[in-house]
Order: structure tokens, then C-alpha cells, then sequence
């Protein structure tokens, strides 16, 4: 096997270095600010929703650079009925969720008929949400309450979504998240080997000892240090389980099964994928069911988070997710990302966000810093890109 | 003698590794339609791209003698100023405008900022006049048929003061009236003193209106012919210097041909045009293949070769389907879909790998194990290193030549690509191959290579239907070849009474009997 130059390793993980030198820039600015555990626990709850529709719209912009507009005003309308169905009406927490689900399931299935057999361009398919939803959701709202918002949610709802398992005073270590965190370490130390053992074992390429090594140790370090502070802080959030199972699913299912590798194909060339005997259509209808889904999830957490549903809840959010997938190197006309790219983006686009409001930049200022840093992400990747030719 | 209009001289042109284009002459008279034949790919299309300036001066050698003068153009426009028009192949109007609108497109007649539509309408009317048409020039190009599109094409270049005309195929989508009439216009546009060079395949069109005809073989001009004499020149004539060339051992030989049973056959199968419904693509059309065979189908461009591969493959293309397909003598039910079709065994390698064959922003990997994923994956769970171990044997298999199968296929020359294709096609382990067009577009090693790699499928024991526009290739491929034109299969003949003299024969008598 060649040797990697160190040229091409940064070049691979550019976005990966801009977002350390990018947390070393804040946490300089901030004295220290950033790496506060408190601060940990602000970066995961806050962002939450972006990484859960940020794989949502990764798929959808998998199969040839279409986006959802509408998951945003979704999450106001699901909002709403979450509100309904617990406070007016006090239904369970379980069968609210799970009525939410399947609201999320029937309006993924029509957008998705709509957009796969019918051939309605995505973007207009889904403008139609972008523009009703919110109106929807804030008119039930109005129509429930004289503040036009709802609220609050039952304790167990918020502790499902914006609680802590194994709770611990702030301060006092938390011995459950560590421990938590510690095996997640060596699980990826022990998945990494064993891959390289059994490459190795069958005559395949494999990693070089040595960058096997660094992969492992580097990735086990961030793991413990991220626990190690929130131990510190109460212990893990529940909001950190539903983004790291959506996110370690989705980067098997991408990486891994028959459906995801027709994702990609179906974005690289969708003729040629369906002359493969890819069910092209079958793969545009489940990208945009399955983004509905995780748009419910992803409300559970935002409103769980706010204690309460009003009406600008979910406001630019499909564009915070599409900004997540583009960071992260996810193509804009498909076939090419990966999950680990969109939570690097998400992340880099958050710590932006906490640096700033921690510095307490003010917000007009930050939405000029987030456009300009989006627009030099682009160009750079795509300058990259244009060098490997 | 008349004055010479325009005189091409020593033309040379080379794209990257192959010389499209062999010091070619041209000359042609004021006021005559002249004739330009030759294979596809012989390189006409090429040599009227140089003359109208889509390949600008610089890019070629030789020199473009108009009116006396040497030209240098840089693009269309320049050539245009000048008289030159070319008319295009495919129609290149915009459905949804208007014919007035679409005649002056880039051409437009009025102020800088402000187009004068009474002034392009008005004119537009006139010149629809002059190629016999009554339509109002405000009606939108789409509500007429393609047969008054392609009058709208020449009208277009009427109105931008065409002296040599230049049409590329301008016949090969119309009927056989539309065609004469066609035909006729121009005889009476050389009677107003119009010079038009005429490219067409059609050859009884060719003995009908030219004056002079040259042919194009393989880059350079084997002659130009006379057609003034008492006899119009015969066709065979023509096609004896459009095919001339030997036959050296292209063509790898067959061995222990044992062709078995009829394992695929196609009964009366029709099929429709996707947007022109009432445009039969197919018609027709029977065949059958047996095991071990390889089959060739010939037929020109625009025959319905494609369209009746692609229609047998899970009925990717086309609408209205009629007839039967059978497989090992069972009828298949029809069904619009590729993956049934993968089901039953057949494949289709497609003529436009980079179109829709490949997926080249991925790995060689990915594309050899697309069409049969399942047989590397558990329970949808992809084994990634089974994948890997697939791909390097087709790799070692079909010599591809790459340093590795994690390589993006878009990196890959022509020839490379086109082996990936195979393998995945390969890899789908089908029993029925339909190979379209499997050596286009790439050097001759690496088609050897290719006709290697069927010969050993057929005496695997594979079905092979081989479509091809080239003649040789047909000829020294094949067991039997069955030849198409204009939606039909007019022919079929063993390999060994198959010549390329009475192929061509076969094709022009049935296009002169429709």
C-alpha cells in the first residue's frame, strides 16, 4: 500500500481541522468559556435537532441534491398537536409520541408519493409544508390558548428528551456517564482493530498499524474527554443517546446495507441505478417517509427542550440542517457524504454558535458571521476538490 | 465550369489520441447540391463542424477556402455572417416558443434592447412561405409535426441569408413523404441558385438530388463521384467506396461454437415512442436466440436497435407495449420493471456507459457489485470485503487496468470503463446478454479485447445479442445477424451468407419500399 502524504490526510479531513482550530480560536476568546462542562451540555442539547435533521436531509440530498423546506414549519405544526395532545387534552406522553409518529408517517407518505410517482419537483413539493404548517400550527395554537403558546410539558415528556440519565448534583462526578463513556472508548478501539485483524487475516488492504493506532487513540480521547466533562455537569443528557443512536443507525445504514449504497447510487446516476435494477423510485420515497420521521424526533427534543410550543418554534430549521449536510462535504447534486461529514458540519456550525453567543455577539452579527462561514466552507471544499483533479 | 464556392483543403483534425480526420478535400460548385457519404463515424459530422467554426481555426489544419477567400472562424456566428448554415440532426427548436421566436433565437431582429415582433413575425411568415409551409409563425413549435419542424429549421436558416446550406441528415426522423418533399424543396432551392451540401445515410435520396457525392471513409475522401451522367449512380457504387476497407484480423476467432437450444425469443413485439406515442419506435419486431449464439443486430443509427433492447430488458424504455417475450420457451409476463428482468437473466449493457451505465463518481468496487448486490450482502448487511474480493476478480478477469477497484470510475479511460460495465453485467451472472454498441468510442486494443470477452461468454454458454452500427464488427462477431431499419427487422441472414455488400443492399431496398 502507498504512503499517504500528510498533504492528502489534511486535505481529507479539512473540515475536521477547521473545526478544532475553530474550538481553539473560541476558547481562547472566551477564556475558557467553552470548555466549561456546562458548556458541553448547552453545545448537545442546543443542537440536537441539527443533527437529528441533518440526517434526514442527508439522505434526501443523497438521492440527487433535493432538500426537505419544509421539516422546520413541521416541527411548529407537530409542535402544536404535541401541545394538544399533552397539555388540553392530557393524553400519556406514550401514546402523544406516538400519535406524533404517526402523523410524521402519513405526511411522509404523501410527500413522498407525491415527489416519487407523481414527479413533483422536491422543492415545491415541499414548499407547500414550508408555507401552511406554520400557519397551521400556530393557528391551533391560538385556538388552544390566549398566549399563543403551550405549555408546559409533563415531566416525563421532558425527562424522555432534555433529562439526564443517572442524574447527579452539578459538581459531584457523575461515575455512570464516565463509565458510559470509557466503553464507548474501547468499543472503538476494539471495532477498529478487529476490522483491520480480519483484513489483514483475509489478504485485503487494511490500515497501517500506526494509523490504526492514531485513529483508535484519537477518537477514544475525544470520547473520554467529551464524558469526562459531562460527568461533571449532571451526567449524560438523554438528548446525547437519541443523536448518537440516529447517528451511529443512519452511518451503518449508509456505510454498510443494500439501501444505502442505492442512495448513493441513485445520486451518482440515477438512470444507470435504475438500469441496475434499483427501485429508483422506492429510494425517493423512503428519503423524503424517513425525514419526516426524524422530523418528529427531532421536535420532541426542541420542544422538550423550550418546555413549551409556540409559534416560532422550528424557524430555519431546514435551513441550519441543509447548512450541517453542506459543511460536512455532503454534495449539492448527491451521491457523495457521509454521516460522520454532516455531524462534523453540525458540530462546526454549532461551536460557532456557542463561541459567539458566549462572547455575546450580537445576533445580527452572528447570522453574518454563520452566512459568510457557510459560503467559505462551499468554496473551499469545492477548491479542494478541484486540486485532486 | 461553375465557380467554386467553397473549397476545404488538406483538412486535418486530431482529438486526444485519435485523427478524426485525415487531410479530407471538399470542394463544391456554386448552385449544386453536394452529397456527403460515409459510415457513422467516418468523420462528416466532424468535417461540417469545422466548416461552421464549432471547432474555431487553430484546432485544425488545412485551410477553408469561401468565396475566394481563406477563412479563420471562431464560432458559429463568423461562418453564419458569411452565408454558411448548418442545419443540425437533431432539431434544435425550443418546444414551447413560438416559430417566429424560434427562427430569430440569437438572431433576433430590432433594437438592441427591444425586440421589433411585428418586424420577426412579418418576416418569419415569409420565409415559412418560401419552404411551402401555411402554419402562422405564432403558433407554438410543439403543436406541428416533425416533419413541418424540420421545414421550420430551414426557414430558420433562410432567414439568417443562407448562400450554402448545409444539412445533417435532415431526413432521418421524417416519413417517406415528408422526406420527398424535403427532397423536392431543395431541387427547387438550386434552381434560385442555393449551394447545399446535403449528409445523409438514405442513399436513393442521395442518387435523387445530388449533383456530386463525396465519400468519407474512416477520416479521409476516397472519392468524389459525378452525378451528371445519362444513369444516376448506382448505389452500389456508392456503398462499395463507403465500405471498401479490408478486413485484417480484427476479430478474435471463435472456438467449440455449440449453439444449443432457443433460449430467448421475442414474438411481434411493438413498442411506442415515450412522448410521441403514435410514433412506433419498434414495430414488429421477432427474433429469437439460442444458447451459445452470438447474434448480431445491425442497423444504422436511429434503426431502433436501443429502443428494442432497452424494451426487452424490463421494458426500460418506451410505452404501449405489444407481443411476447419467452424465455427457454416459457412467455414471460410483461412487467415495466429492470430488477424482473434481472430476475429472469437478462442484461443490458448499455451503448452510453457514462449516460446511464456508470456511476462514476464511485468506485470501480461499487459499480461492479450494483446490479447484484444481493449475492454480496446478508440480510441486506453489505460483507464489504465479499465486494472487495468480487471486484478484484473481474479486475484480474477482464484486465482493468487500474491500481486499485477503490478508484472512482470516472478516473478510468474509455476502453477500462467500458470493462467495468461488462463486469457488472458479468457479475449479475445473466444468461441472456444484450450488448449495445459494447466497443464505441473506444481504441482497438481494448476492443480486441472486448470481442475476447464475448466469445469466451458465448462459450460459456451465454446468450449474446451484439448490436452494432458497424458492419465489420457485425460481420466478424456474429453466428447470425438479423438487420433493422426504421423499426423493423427487414433481414436475417446466417454469418457466413452475410456480406457487407448485401447487408447495405438489404437496408436501402427496404427503406426505397416503405
Amino acid at each position: 500500500m502507498e504512503k499517504k502524504s500528510i498533504s492528502a490526510i489534511l486535505k481529507k479531513n479539512a473540515m475536521l481541522i477547521v473545526l478544532v482550530l475553530v474550538y481553539l480560536f473560541f476558547l481562547i476568546l472566551t477564556k475558557g468559556g467553552i470548555f466549561k462542562p456546562s458548556s458541553f451540555t448547552e453545545l448537545i442539547n442546543q443542537n440536537a435537532y441539527v443533527y437529528i435533521l441533518g440526517t434526514g436531509m442527508l439522505m434526501c440530498m443523497l438521492t440527487g441534491g433535493n432538500i426537505d423546506l419544509s421539516c422546520g414549519a413541521f416541527v411548529c405544526l407537530l409542535g402544536a398537536l404535541g401541545g394538544v395532545f399533552m397539555i388540553v387534552q392530557g393524553l400519556s406522553t406514550g401514546v402523544s409520541i406516538l400519535l406524533l409518529l404517526a402523523i410524521g408517517v402519513v405526511y411522509g407518505v404523501v410527500l413522498g408519493f407525491l415527489i416519487a410517482y407523481v414527479h413533483i419537483p422536491p422543492w415545491i413539493a415541499t414548499l407547500a409544508g414550508f408555507l401552511s404548517f406554520r400557519g397551521l400550527g400556530t393557528s391551533i395554537l391560538s385556538a388552544n390558548s390566549k398566549t399563543g403558546s403551550l405549555a408546559p410539558f409533563p415531566v416525563s415528556f421532558q425527562n424522555l428528551f432534555y433529562g439526564r440519565v443517572f442524574p447527579s448534583e452539578k459538581g459531584v462526578f457523575n461515575w455512570p456517564c464516565f463509565i458510559f463513556g470509557l466503553l464507548m472508548a474501547a468499543l472503538v478501539v476494539l471495532v477498529i482493530f478487529t476490522t483491520r485483524k480480519n483484513r489483514l487475516a483475509k489478504g485485503y488492504e487494511a490500515d497501517s498499524m500506526k494509523s490504526a493506532a492514531l485513529k483508535s487513540g484519537l477518537g477514544a480521547a475525544v470520547i473520554i474527554l467529551v464524558m469526562t466533562r459531562l460527568s461533571l455537569d449532571g451526567g449524560i443528557p438523554t438528548t446525547l443517546l437519541w443523536v448518537a443512536g440516529i447517528v451511529l443507525i443512519y452511518s451503518f445504514i449508509t456505510s454498510k446495507t443494500t439501501i444505502g449504497r442505492h442512495f448513493y447510487v441513485v445520486g451518482g446516476n440515477m438512470e444507470a441505478a435504475r438500469l441496475s435494477g434499483v427501485n429508483t423510485r422506492r429510494i425517493m420515497f423512503l428519503a423524503y417517509l424517513n425525514m419526516a420521521i426524524l422530523t418528529a424526533i427531532a421536535t420532541f427534543t426542541v420542544v422538550a427542550r423550550s418546555q413549551s410550543a409556540y409559534a416560532d418554534v422550528g424557524k430555519n430549521f431546514e435551513m441550519d440542517a441543509i447548512s450541517a449536510c453542506v459543511v460536512g462535504g455532503v454534495s449539492a447534486s448527491g451521491g457523495a457524504g457521509t454521516v460522520l461529514g454532516m455531524v462534523i458540519g453540525a458540530t462546526l456550525i454549532g461551536v460557532i454558535n456557542l463561541g459567539m453567543s458566549l462572547i455575546s455577539l450580537d445576533a445580527n452579527y452572528q447570522r453574518v458571521v454563520k452566512g459568510f462561514v457557510l459560503l467559505a466552507a462551499v468554496v473551499f471544499d469545492i477548491l479542494s476538490k478541484q486540486k485532486q483533479k | 465550369m461553375a465557380k467554386i464556392l467553397l473549397e476545404m483543403k488538406n483538412i486535418t483534425k486530431t482529438f486526444p489520441g485519435v485523427k478524426a480526420l485525415d487531410n479530407v478535400n471538399l470542394q463544391v460548385e456554386e448552385g449544386e447540391i453536394h452529397a456527403l457519404v460515409g459510415e457513422n463515424g467516418a468523420g462528416k459530422s466532424t468535417l461540417m463542424n469545422v466548416l461552421s467554426g464549432i471547432y474555431p481555426y487553430g484546432t485544425y489544419e488545412g485551410d477553408i477556402i469561401y468565396n475566394g477567400q481563406v477563412c479563420k472562424f471562431n464560432n458559429i456566428k463568423d461562418s453564419e455572417r458569411l452565408g454558411i448554415v448548418i442545419i443540425h440532426q437533431e432539431l434544435a427548436l425550443v418546444p414551447e416558443m413560438t416559430i417566429g421566436e424560434n427562427m430569430y433565437l440569437g438572431n433576433e431582429c430590432g433594437h438592441k434592447f427591444a425586440i421589433n415582433w411585428n418586424k420577426t413575425y412579418s418576416e418569419a411568415d415569409k420565409y415559412l412561405k418560401m419552404v411551402g409551409l401555411e402554419e402562422s409563425s405564432k403558433i407554438q413549435v410543439k403543436t406541428i409535426g416533425t416533419g413541418k419542424q424540420q421545414l421550420v429549421e430551414i426557414a430558420k436558416a433562410l432567414a439568417k441569408k443562407a448562400k450554402l446550406l448545409i444539412l445533417d441528415e435532415p431526413t432521418s426522423s421524417l416519413n417517406e413523404e415528408d422526406s420527398r418533399a424535403l427532397l423536392d424543396l431543395m431541387l427547387s432551392f438550386k434552381k434560385q441558385g442555393m449551394t447545399m451540401i446535403i449528409i445523409t445515410h438514405k442513399l436513393n435520396e442521395v442518387s435523387y438530388v445530388a449533383d456530386k457525392i463525396t465519400v468519407i471513409r474512416d477520416g479521409t475522401t476516397i472519392e468524389t463521384i459525378d452525378n451528371h451522367g445519362k444513369e444516376p449512380v448506382s448505389e452500389e457504387r456508392i456503398i462499395k467506396g463507403m465500405v471498401g476497407r479490408e478486413i485484417t484480423n480484427r476479430f478474435p476467432k471463435r472456438e467449440n461454437v455449440k449453439i444449443g437450444p432457443i433460449r430467448m425469443e421475442v414474438d411481434h413485439w411493438t413498442v411506442h415512442h415515450p412522448l410521441y406515442p403514435e410514433r412506433k419506435v419498434v414495430d414488429d419486431v421477432s427474433l429469437n436466440v439460442r444458447q451459445g449464439e452470438v447474434v448480431g443486430i445491425y442497423g444504422l443509427m436511429g434503426a431502433g436497435r436501443t429502443e428494442l433492447a432497452m424494451s426487452i430488458f424490463g421494458q426500460s424504455y418506451g410505452v404501449n407495449f405489444s407481443g411476447e417475450l419467452k424465455i427457454d420457451g416459457k412467455p414471460i409476463k410483461l412487467r415495466k420493471s429492470e430488477s424482473d428482468a434481472i430476475r429472469h437473466k437478462i442484461a443490458y449493457v448499455t451503448e452510453d456507459r457514462k449516460g446511464n451505465g456508470l456511476v462514476l463518481s464511485q468506485s470501480i468496487k461499487v459499480n461492479t457489485s450494483l446490479a447484484n448486490l444481493d449475492a454480496i450482502s446478508k440480510n441486506t448487511v453489505i460483507d464489504g470485503d465479499k465486494e472487495y474480493a468480487v471486484a478484484e476478480e473481474y479486475r484480474d478477469k477482464l484486465k482493468i487496468k487500474t491500481p486499485s477497484v477503490e478508484q472512482l470510475v470516472g478516473n478510468l479511460s474509455g476502453g477500462n470503463q467500458q470493462k467495468v460495465l461488462l463486469a457488472k453485467w458479468m457479475f449479475a451472472e445473466p444468461d441472456i446478454l444484450l450488448l449495445d454498441e459494447p466497443t464505441r468510442g473506444i481504441d482497438v486494443g481494448a476492443k480486441y479485447e472486448i470481442y475476447c470477452i464475448i466469445n469466451d461468454l458465448a462459450a460459456a454458454g451465454k446468450c449474446v445479442v451484439l448490436i452494432s452500427s458497424e458492419l465489420p464488427e457485425v460481420l466478424g462477431m456474429s453466428d447470425r445477424i438479423y438487420i433493422m431499419n426504421e423499426a423493423k427487422i427487414i433481414g436475417e441472414m446466417k454469418a457466413e451468407d452475410a456480406t457487407q455488400e448485401n447487408i447495405m443492399a438489404a437496408i436501402l431496398r427496404s427503406g426505397r419500399g416503405a
